[in-house]
């Protein structure tokens, strides 16, 4: 028999904030607001210093060509939209794992119905539509899977995705068409990862662009994204105003599927096949950008503009490497000492914040 | 309604109370947490609860905002029966409670936190996106503070930003502004500081001014006695005492709460 302790037991009046002296509490105040605004911003001035330190450095001033933007921005497009469905699950005080993974699944399996359909000598555009249809609605169910363990088990977000990612990427994506990239795709696939608009923005780079500034309002100006901050802020108080933090949680993490599936077709666009390596390791680069981005790993902070510097912040490191003739270890090197030092510093922010 | 006859009680309130606990029981298990409670608060009333650690206070508390469900007994609000499956149940039918954590979201800003869960959306097609109306609910944020006289500098300001005298405001404001007819409070000075627990005593007068009935429950007797107009003593599961504060003392407090007034005086209920 459980025994429900009456919590009049316990002593009150533990709690933690709010004791202790107020006397120079307005300044304190502007001494924190000054750190949340560094806090906010600093990511910023990192990234306009690499653009001034690459372009220095890279031979006859590379970095400032339209090749170089071309080549950044469609490099970019892959993890930022991973990173702007994983800004949603960090704001809520969670993590996915699973989205690189779920974005070189759905693309083999789009890719692999794709081929299926031209075989029987579908029509072409058809055959897209479909290909994008599965992609879409496959990682949107797998998010959804994990929004139901998670809320429905009560599993920490961690494990739940970390079982996704090597169920999915280590499991059953080389599975699919025996493990082989699947190159005959419809000429649409490629038209779109093709097509510069203007000569400056390939399409799935757009696409990326749209689904940040929807994404962003969704997050910014609306009763879900409000409540998806208050849920990562303080998760019983969401509770207690009524919300319903697991039905939202679901919706979060189906949306981070979603976006997946779309960076799936995407990818697929950019390279004119479904690979089953695509997608690799990209969870940990999308996790970097919003956290980069000023977002906090323990919920309630973070935002949409900060996830595209932080996005750009990395795909500058990455191709800023190369351009100066870094190795591609150091490139690793590099993007993980850049995480540690976010969270780091988030980790300071917090400090300076609690005392 | 059935329950006028009840009225003109010793304390001489006219009305009907506003939330009326009629012989509420609760165990756990072997436990008797509560046995056969009887409590009234009127209209504009400061009630304190006050007992020792385990006297039931808390259990009480989580009864009346619907966290947990009596074994036996009633609470009529406003002369009416209700009936709580969950702490929603209450708040909807106006018992607001401000918990000791005050339930507020740090990375909010207050106008976020007064309106999370009953957002205002804007007119138009956006609507069906969730589209915040955030001008009306700054405005009216601003508005429900004001009238309760609440002076925070801005309803922009991050509620994990403010002092707790500030954040105590804040759940305060959001609990009178969610329309509530009786708010409950559960060691609302606790982790404040001696001047802001100066703070929280004028607008504990003032929600009661406007009308609005508090059940303030609280370890801090000296407080009690200073801003309540009675206080409800709990012993062992019981109310022992029901007490005016300009007739007792804070020491006759003690006794009733410690039970040596009952070797003394007859027993109560």
């Amino acid at each position: 028999m459980s025994l429900r302790v009456p919590s009049a037991l316990t002593p009150a009046g533990t709690t933690s904030n709010g004791s202790g002296s107020e006397g120079g509490r307005s300044e304190r105040s502007a001494w924190l607001n000054a750190v949340d605004r560094f806090g906010d911003y600093w990511m910023l001035g990192v990234f306009v210093i690499m653009l001034l330190v690459f372009g220095l450095l890279s031979p006859s001033h590379d970095l400032f060509t339209r090749a170089s933007w071309l080549n950044i921005s469609q490099y970019a497009v892959e993890f930022l939209l991973l990173a702007i469905g994983q800004t949603f699950v960090i704001i809520t005080g969670g993590i996915d794992l699973s989205d690189g993974a779920v974005l070189g699944f759905t693309g083999m399996v789009a890719g692999v119905v794709m081929q299926g359909l031209l075989n029987s000598h579908a029509n072409v555009t058809l055959t897209t539509v479909a290909g994008f249809a599965t992609a879409l609605a496959l990682g949107a169910l797998i998010g959804f899977v994990n929004g139901y363990l998670i809320t429905r088990l009560k599993l920490p977000p961690f494990i739940v995705t970390l079982g996704s990612l090597t169920a999915i990427g280590a499991g059953a994506t080389p599975l699919i068409n025996g493990g082989n990239e699947v190159i005959n795709l419809p000429s649409q696939i490629g038209t779109i990862g093709q097509t510069l608009i203007g000569g400056w923005i390939y399409v799935p780079v757009l696409v990326a662009g749209l689904s940040c500034v929807f994404m962003g309002l969704l997050l910014h100006r609306t009763r879900f994204g409000l409540r998806t901050y208050a849920i990562g802020s303080n998760g019983t108080g969401a509770r207690r105003a009524g919300i319903k933090v697991d039905n939202h949680l679901v919706k979060v993490y189906t949306l981070s599927g979603l976006l997946a599936g779309l960076a799936g077709m995407m990818v697929m666009a950019n390279f004119t096949d479904a690979s089953p390596l695509a997608g690799q390791n990209d969870e940990l680069n999308a996790i970097a950008a919003v956290v980069i981005g000023g977002a906090s790993l323990f919920g309630g902070r973070g935002h949409m503009l900060g996830t595209v510097v932080g996005t750009f912040i990395i795909a500058l490191l990455v191709t800023g490497l190369v351009l100066i003739g870094v190795s591609g270890s150091w490139q690793e090197v590099a993007t993980g000492v850049i995480v540690v030092a976010a969270v780091a510093g988030d980790q300071v922010r917090l400090r300076l914040a609690d005392r | 309604m059935s329950l006028r006859s009840d009225e003109e009680t010793p304390d001489g309130f006219p009305e009907t109370p506003v939330i009326a606990v009629r012989g509420i029981a609760k165990h756990f298990g072997s436990i008797q947490a509560l046995r056969s409670v009887d409590l009234d608060v009127h209209k504009g009333e400061v009630v304190g609860l006050i007992g020792d650690n385990g006297a039931g206070k808390s259990t009480l508390v989580n009864i009346l905002s619907g966290a947990l469900q009596p074994n036996a007994g009633a609470i009529l609000l406003d002369g009416q029966p209700v009936n709580f499956t969950s702490s929603l149940e209450a708040r909807r039918a106006g018992i607001e409670t401000v918990y000791q954590d005050l339930s507020l979201a740090p990375d909010l800003s207050v106008w976020q936190n007064i309106f999370l869960g009953r957002e205002k959306t804007v007119k138009g097609p956006l609507r069906y996106m969730g589209w915040l109306d955030r001008r009306a609910m700054v405005r009216e944020a601003a508005e429900d503070l004001d009238r309760t006289h609440i002076r925070i500098g801005s309803v922009n300001s991050l509620a994990g930003r403010l002092s707790g005298g500030q954040r105590q405001a804040i759940a305060v404001g959001r609990a009178v502004s969610w329309g509530s007819r009786v708010l409950l409070m559960d060691e609302p000075t606790a982790a404040l500081g001696v001047e802001q627990q100066e703070t929280v005593g004028e607008l504990i007068r003032s929600v009661s001014s406007h009308g609005v009935p508090i059940l303030l429950i609280t370890h801090n007797l000296p407080q009690v006695h200073k801003l309540a107009d009675r206080v409800a003593v709990l012993f062992h599961g019981r109310i022992v005492a029901d007490l005016r504060c300009s007739e007792v003392t804070v020491d006759d407090m003690v006794s009733w709460i410690t039970g040596a007034a009952l070797g003394t005086e007859r027993h109560a209920g």
